[in-house]
């Protein structure tokens, strides 16, 4: 077995959702893009938070989703879901930034995002969706797991990704080039 | 750089479908906040009493407040205002949801309706990209089915819709505007939106909404979440169920109802339950409520669920909250509670208001007991009462046959109809249908709120303190141990208030005394302008005892989110200058002292003489003249010196050359 593949322990974070306990208020968009905002807390935009809550008032459907990996392609099919007798579509369940939506995208670029959970120096007590939500439909847990080492893609090398699958490659690498010229 | 505000409104001429984003005057925010005071400020400069509700220049006005779409919890309403229908005064009615931070994000404060579509249409906002759209198609549809349909066409579910339904395409004179979360319902605001023939404003926004002092604000909104959380936890002891919570009444959540329908009048206002409620009656209730709620939710950036999502089989499912609970029930004066469930589903669809309508109702049920209304009149009204109240609904809404009179509210339907009608309008104030309640001995406190208060709605003045005494002395020291949120330099007064009520000489009409009375009302008062300028709930502020939000820690928000230099002085003034000018609004208007009293049943043991007193202590603590008029110096003393001149000018203040 290779080094790279060696099992490691490692702390996973995991945000319990109970969906029955949503009130739909949406503070966790609110603190989440206030938190991510430049200036930090300057400014709040909820289509920029990396969790939205699906919802449905007049079927009581409501569903918190966290922004997960960036995809270049659409899914194939768009399955159903029926769950006590309330009506679904597949994607309300998925976190993938997507070329099928606008769900988690920069409204005005449109780069990825995705959910960090709160990475901050010194690190927060939980995310900052969990602190907000004092209906505890969102509940913080640590874990330790088994896992296989990987390296993640950080935010910077997901956004270049969406945009070499946007504009191709070579005219990424040209844009960058004039950019740094222009410096 | 503008914080909290975005600077811009939408104006909208629906007669030649001109679209214009306008910026707004910084100084008018220094001025009035936002909200109910500069739509008070458009409504004075834009719209002369001359014109009136249902002409084309009559504008109606939606705004998010100050703080709306800022992270501040609970600062979620959207302010309509216009001139009512019903009242011919200025109309303001407040919306929690989730529209007015959508408006926000799309980069308006507020959108000025104004003129008249030849044809149905709708307001679709799109960020920067606005547009008015055929509306033909949903002409008839209910409030509920035109917001999904809009949704659906627009192929945007997280737009957030504003619409009336059949009764504010008819004008009914208390038709609502709806949204998923709650309504609009008060002094006919649908009835106005309809007569511009507009039936629905979209608005889907994606930008951001800044604040001045970002740190500073997230650690004052977690202060806030933090004292919510201790609240929702620890009930006030001493106080009925119903009163004990933050957020509006609890009504969505809690199944003790005593308090309402043993205090509150059945029937057309008439009739006191005393001994209604028991187990029994408890448990049906409780059965009807759990089965009928799906859910309970709350408005945006708010962790108190006030609203329950209500769905009863073969009825279409609706959001209800608060006292519209039991309406519908309690004036039809039906033992169950399902009934009031099922009819508000179909009322709220219809888009009327769920305190007035019942009321409507009842009052047409006791004219033809009285024999006024005959046969003829209701000619194929069912037998039963549920079937009675439906069938009499279903008329209103559409203004067929005796609809037509009553769809005009109990003021005007009563003078129409004649044959001794009139007497029969014994609830309303300022033509306005009340909350029934006809008690004993006149509450000083509540006569000068129910005379006085400019948004004609008990609910939209009072709050802050007990409705009656506490038993004990040591619950009286207990309650002011931490009832932090009295104005500064009133402390001592209003602690004394609350200690010494209950001992022997502390009854009604002369407890509290007329001064500590007025300075009460003054604070209550003040307290609702405040928030209905920034857009917070009433439920986490003005409305409950001991709440989140306060005199002393709003100027400290104020300044954090928007960049104000504010203080507790600075606040009291601006609010009490958006007092004065809706008063100044009302009073161009024709708003007479005359108008200013409770129903002559309202109390059953009544003080003509003290209660004139009162009133014109009142008057003067408020700074208006014995008519009622604010002074030459009140205004001037507040910035509202074109009021001033206005008067003058109109004949209401005499140009003596004293000075001001």
């Amino acid at each position: 077995m290779s080094e790279k593949n060696e099992k490691k322990k490692r702390k996973v974070k995991v945000i319990k959702i109970d969906v029955d306990k949503c009130n739909g208020c949406r503070a966790c968009e609110v603190i989440c893009s206030a938190f991510h905002a430049q200036p930090k807390y300057g400014s709040n935009n909820p289509s920029r938070s990396r969790i939205q809550v699906h919802f449905d008032p007049l079927k009581n459907i409501y569903l918190p989703v966290y922004a997960s990996e960036y995809t270049p392609a659409e899914c194939a099919g768009r399955n159903k879901y029926i769950m006590d007798g309330k009506e679904y579509i597949e994607c309300a369940f998925c976190g993938a930034s997507c070329p099928s939506r606008d769900l988690f995208k920069e409204p005005d670029s449109k780069l990825p995002l995705k959910c960090d959970m709160c990475e901050e120096e010194p690190p927060l007590s939980e995310p900052m969706c969990v602190q907000w939500c004092l209906n505890d439909a969102l509940v913080y847990e640590e874990r330790e797991e088994e896992v296989e080492e990987e390296e993640e893609l950080k935010e910077l090398e997901t956004g270049l990704e969406s945009l070499i699958d946007k504009y191709g490659r070579q005219k990424v690498i040209d844009t960058m080039a004039r950019m740094v010229q222009k410096e | 750089m503008r914080y909290g505000e975005t600077g811009f409104n939408l104006e909208v001429d629906l007669s030649s479908g001109n679209i214009e984003r306008v910026s707004t005057d910084p100084k008018d925010t220094e001025l009035h906040l936002g909200g109910l005071g500069t739509n008070a400020k458009i409504l004075w400069d834009r719209v002369p009493p001359e014109i009136e509700p249902f002409s084309p220049e009559n504008l109606l006005i939606f705004s998010s407040g100050l703080l709306g779409g800022t992270p501040v919890p609970g600062a979620n309403r959207t302010i309509i205002s216009s001139i009512s229908p019903q009242t011919l005064l200025m109309a303001f009615s407040m919306v929690g949801g989730f529209w007015a931070p959508e408006l926000k994000y799309a980069g308006y404060d507020k959108v000025i309706i104004r003129g008249k579509s030849p044809d149905w249409v709708y307001l679709w906002i799109n960020n920067d990209k606005v547009e008015i759209r055929d509306a033909t198609h949903l002409q008839g549809k209910s409030t509920y089915e035109t917001a999904e349909q809009i949704k659906e066409e627009l192929k945007e579910p997280r737009a957030q819709v504003m619409s009336i339904g059949l009764a504010g395409e008819n004008r009914v004179y208390f038709a609502s505007i709806e949204t998923h979360r709650g309504s609009a319902s008060r002094l006919g605001l649908g009835a106005i939106m309809g007569s511009k023939k507009l039936k629905a404003i979209a608005v889907r926004g994606t930008k951001d909404v800044r604040v001045a002092k970002p740190a500073e604000l997230v650690e004052a909104c977690n202060e806030i979440l933090r004292y919510i959380q201790h609240r929702l936890n620890n009930p006030l002891p001493g106080v009925p169920p119903i009163l004990a919570r933050i957020g509006s009444p609890q009504e969505m959540a809690l199944h003790d109802e005593e308090w309402h329908t043993i205090s509150f009048a059945w029937g057309h206002a008439r009739h006191r339950r005393k001994g209604f409620w028991n187990k029994e009656v408890e448990k049906m209730w409780a059965d009807a409520l759990e089965r009928a709620r799906k859910r309970l939710i709350s408005c945006y950036n708010c962790p108190v669920r006030c609203a329950g999502i209500i769905h009863l089989p073969g009825h279409p499912p609706y959001i209800m909250k608060c006292f519209s609970k039991l309406t519908y029930t309690m004036a039809a004066m039906v033992d169950d509670l399902e009934f009031g469930l099922k009819i508000a589903a179909r009322a709220q669809h219809y888009g009327v208001d769920g305190f007035t309508t019942p009321q409507v109702l009842a009052f047409a049920l006791e004219l033809y007991e009285a024999g006024i209304l005959t046969d003829e009149d209701l000619s194929g009204m069912p037998e039963d009462i549920e079937g009675r109240f439906n069938w009499l609904l279903d008329r209103i809404v559409r203004r067929e046959g005796i609809g037509d009179v009553l769809a005009d509210g109990v003021y005007w339907a009563a003078r129409k109809i004649g044959k001794g009608a009139e007497a029969y309008d014994h609830n309303t104030i300022k033509k306005h249908e009340q909350v029934p309640i006809k008690l004993g001995v006149t509450n000083p406190i509540y006569y000068l709120m129910w005379s006085t208060g400019e948004k004609i709605n008990i609910t939209q003045i009072e709050g802050q303190i007990p409705q009656a005494p506490f038993s004990t002395r040591e619950e009286r020291e207990e309650f002011v141990k931490d009832w932090i949120h009295i104005p500064t330099g009133k402390e001592e007064k209003f602690k004394r208030f609350i200690l010494d009520w209950g001992e022997p000489g502390t009854a009604f009409p002369y407890y509290p005394s007329i001064d500590v009375a007025c300075e009460l009302v003054d604070w209550q008062e003040i307290m609702h302008y405040i928030d209905d300028s920034l857009g917070i709930c009433a439920g986490l502020s003005s409305f409950p005892i001991k709440p989140p939000y306060h005199i002393h820690n709003l100027p400290f928000i104020i300044s954090y989110a928007a960049g104000l230099e504010m203080d507790e002085d600075k606040l009291w003034t601006i609010a009490s200058r958006n007092r004065n000018l809706v008063r100044a609004i009302n009073i161009l208007r024709g708003l007479k002292k005359e108008d200013e009293r409770p129903p002559d049943d309202h109390w059953k043991k009544r003080f003509p003489e003290y209660e004139a007193k009162l009133l014109e202590e009142y008057y003067r603590f408020k700074g208006w003249d014995e008519r009622g008029i604010p002074t030459k110096e009140t205004l001037h003393k507040l910035g509202l010196d074109y009021v001033r001149e206005e008067f003058i000018r109109r004949g209401i203040l005499r140009d003596s050359g004293e000075s001001s």
